[in-house]
């Protein structure tokens, strides 16, 4: 089953390959993973996205608890959330297929950022079923190139997840 | 006063009451050990390699409870002591290792003897630093102390470019040290303890497994105690062996792979497994699928990623092995709490039923040395009171299975890691910690070998170490596996060419004995151990086919041994 955690960690040099090394290491696998500092510049925020039974997952928390550099943890999929991805898909265009690619833009609030004779580069943010649909419903328009920005969590407990 | 980082170092030692400092110099540690030359309050014991000096820190920590300390040189001095950190990680030994780095400015470009040690090491130490600040460098001393002596122990690294310490700064040594995200929890959840109780009390066919964590919380009396006042039979794994006196009848002696029959059934057939800082190890627990398939368990340890990692747990104890026995013996002693023997008499007859077949006994005719029954005169000839240490092989099973160790910390070997070479340098720093103390190194011609260099440093410090060497010219226990799961095929277990240890030994300044009679075993170790000042090298020829048994095989489950 896919779980979503968000991890504070102590904004050092080295701190990210400890996650990272912590998870090669013990054989979990990482979907994805984005880190960068918070309000508080001495601490990261990471949301790792990875795949496991509930024992796995268990591990993955304690183990994960036990590094020195990690703060606090949450783990969200058990609790209510919102789950955001930023993708920027680069689609090659030509007159057939310039204005379907508009248009799909628009019903996926997706924004073009960048336009040329043969492409367009486009900013689409959302949950990761509806980037992929979006990508989907761009053809037969031709994706020649993707980025994503890997899952980014927050909680919408009122309760902040803080460092202190 | 300003102080260079290499001053800081002496005087953070200081500071945390070290004494003894294992170490071997070079290029990146120059201004450190020109600091170390001048002062005397802190000894430097040098090593010949820098394996050698991580696992000597080990065998201090180990016997003395104290947090063991090394330094080494930048590249291969870091790398030579990975073995040793590894080591330490494994049995969560408390060290602080520092290493020397290459200058800030060359960090980076692949300089002469740099390593990425901080890379290296992250896998195989519970933290590690590099000190890019020298304002940062007392208080990175004082967080690695407090991090590898609290909690579950472990081994810290302090890298230190070279430049660091040749910087001056003001020393303020920390007073205390507080960590937002480190926290390790002491105390056990209350309710938990009542759980426990709730199960020791209920429970009909109870067994203690009890490990590593006891020796390390320095629980042993907490223990006994309660083992003693509940009645319940007790198992040790190979790191737990002392943590309650072996020769009590009571203890069922080891469990696990080379564990007793009778330990491995009581634990398979028990309806309450209560482990105490024992960590479910897969040499304890062989096939985890047939493991203790009727038992509840409760699990008292203080890392809770220890807990529930391989075996379900019921009733999980996050806590200090010494605090939580000590509230399990409050609350015994506050629900006026008696076991009667009658709830477990049916368990002890049929533990008894299983302890009839004896499974340690051997033949022993007389034609050639067992090596059980050298073991079991080094014993006798010790009163059972000598801190052993163990290679890693048959002769390390045959020690835990012989010796029938009584007290904690006496003990001393390679449990997690199995490092062939740590015994050796593990006696020095135990004979450091403990001058007048008798100790033992039981080892094997294999594993020697690759720690012998040590022997000058035992020389230069004029170490009596007692090495008790089982040679039978074999990789013992990878020639046991062959001939079980290979069909006798001795691939390269065998040694067609060995030194004369004799010669050896005396090369080094010792004293060497070569014994290949039985009827000269007990002189031998007589003579050995009578001579206090010396290092005595025995060189044991023994049973070149003898097996260690009983034995779990690789993949069964805890009743599936073989007993001969």
């Amino acid at each position: 089953m896919r779980h979503v955690i968000s991890i504070l960690l102590e904004n050092e040099s080295g701190a990210l390959s400890r996650v990272a090394g912590l998870f090669s290491a013990r054989a979990y696998n990482i979907e994805s993973l984005s880190v960068a500092p918070t309000v508080d510049p001495s601490v990261s925020r990471m949301t790792l996205v990875t795949r496991g039974d509930d024992h796995i997952i268990e591990q993955i928390i304690k183990q994960l608890n036990k590094l020195v550099s990690v703060v606090k943890l949450q783990e969200l999929t058990p609790v209510e959330h919102i789950e955001r991805e930023m993708v920027l898909i680069k689609a090659e265009v030509n007159d057939k297929t310039r204005d379907h690619v508009r248009m799909m833009t628009d019903i996926f609030k997706a924004s073009i950022l960048s336009v040329s004779p043969t492409h367009f580069v486009i900013e689409m943010t959302g949950e990761r079923r509806k980037s992929q649909e979006f990508i989907d419903a761009l053809a037969p328009a031709v994706v020649v190139e993707i980025v994503r920005s890997g899952s980014q969590g927050m909680s919408l407990s009122d309760k902040p997840l803080r460092s202190n | 006063m300003e102080l260079t980082g290499a001053q800081i170092f002496i005087e953070s030692l200081k500071k945390e009451g070290v004494t003894h400092l294992f170490g071997y110099p070079g290029g990146a540690v120059l201004y450190i050990y020109d600091a170390i030359y001048q002062q005397d309050a802190i000894q430097h014991i040098l090593a010949r390699h820098e394996q050698g000096a991580v696992h000597a820190a080990e065998g201090y920590a180990k016997a003395n409870n104290k947090p063991g300390v090394a330094i080494v040189t930048s590249g291969p001095g870091a790398t030579n002591a990975v073995t040793g950190i590894a080591d330490a990680y494994m049995d969560s030994v408390p060290l602080v290792v520092f290493t020397g780095q290459v200058p800030r400015e060359l960090i980076g470009n692949d300089a002469f003897q740099e390593v990425d040690t901080v890379g290296i090491t992250r896998p195989c130490t519970k933290h590690n630093f590099l000190v890019e600040n020298i304002e940062d460098l007392a208080s990175t001393i004082k967080k690695a102390f407090y991090i590898a002596t609290t909690g579950r122990p472990g081994p810290v690294v302090i890298d230190i470019p070279k430049d660091v310490s040749n910087e001056k700064t003001e020393f303020v040594y920390p007073e205390t040290v507080k960590m937002r995200s480190y926290k390790p929890s002491i105390k056990g959840n209350p309710r938990q303890i009542k759980s426990a109780v709730d199960a020791m009390l209920a429970a009909r066919k109870p067994i203690f497994y009890t490990g590593g964590g006891v020796i390390l919380s320095q629980a042993a009396d907490e223990l006994t105690e309660l083992v003693r006042r509940t009645g319940f039979p007790i198992t040790q794994t190979l790191m737990g062996l002392g943590g309650f006196p072996m020769s009590d009848p009571q203890s069922l002696a080891m469990l696990g792979m080379h564990g007793t029959y009778e330990a491995n059934m009581a634990m398979h057939k028990s309806d309450l497994v209560i482990a105490i800082g024992s960590r479910f190890d897969d040499r304890v627990t062989g096939n985890v699928e047939k493991f203790c398939p009727d038992a509840k368990i409760i699990h008292v340890d203080i890392d809770p990623s220890s807990i529930s990692k391989n075996v379900k747990v019921d009733v999980p104890i996050v806590g200090q092995v010494k605090p939580v026995l000590a509230a399990i013996l409050a609350e015994l002693d506050q629900r006026d709490a008696i076991f009667p023997a009658g709830n477990i008499e049916n368990w002890w007859k049929q533990i008894n039923e299983w302890r009839k077949t004896d499974c340690l006994n051997f033949d022993n005719p007389g034609d050639v040395i067992k090596p059980q029954y050298v073991l079991q005169k080094l014993h006798e000839i010790t009163a059972g009171d000598a801190y052993v240490t163990s290679d890693v092989g048959q002769h390390q099973m045959w020690a835990a299975q012989y010796y029938n160790f009584d007290k904690p910390n006496r003990w001393i070997n390679s449990g997690g890691l199995g490092t062939m070479g740590f015994g050796l340098p593990a006696a020095m720093g135990v004979q450091l910690a403990y001058p007048e103390s008798t100790v033992a190194c039981v080892t094997g011609e294999a594993s020697i070998q690759m720690c012998i260099q040590e022997l000058a440093t035992c020389k230069q410090y004029k170490l009596p170490i007692k090495v008790v060497l089982l040679n039978n010219g074999y990789m013992g226990m990878v020639r046991q596996w062959q001939e079980f799961f290979y069909e006798g095929r001795y691939s390269m277990s065998y040694f067609d060419s060995l030194p004369d240890f004799v010669m050896l030994a005396e090369s080094f300044g010792h004293v060497g004995m070569m014994i290949d009679q039985h009827t000269d075993v007990e002189s031998a170790l007589k003579e050995a151990f009578d001579r206090k000042d010396d290092l005595v090298f025995m060189d044991f020829r023994t049973d070149p086919e003898e097996n260690v048994y009983p034995m779990i095989p690789a993949g069964g489950g805890q009743s599936e041994m073989i007993l001969v």
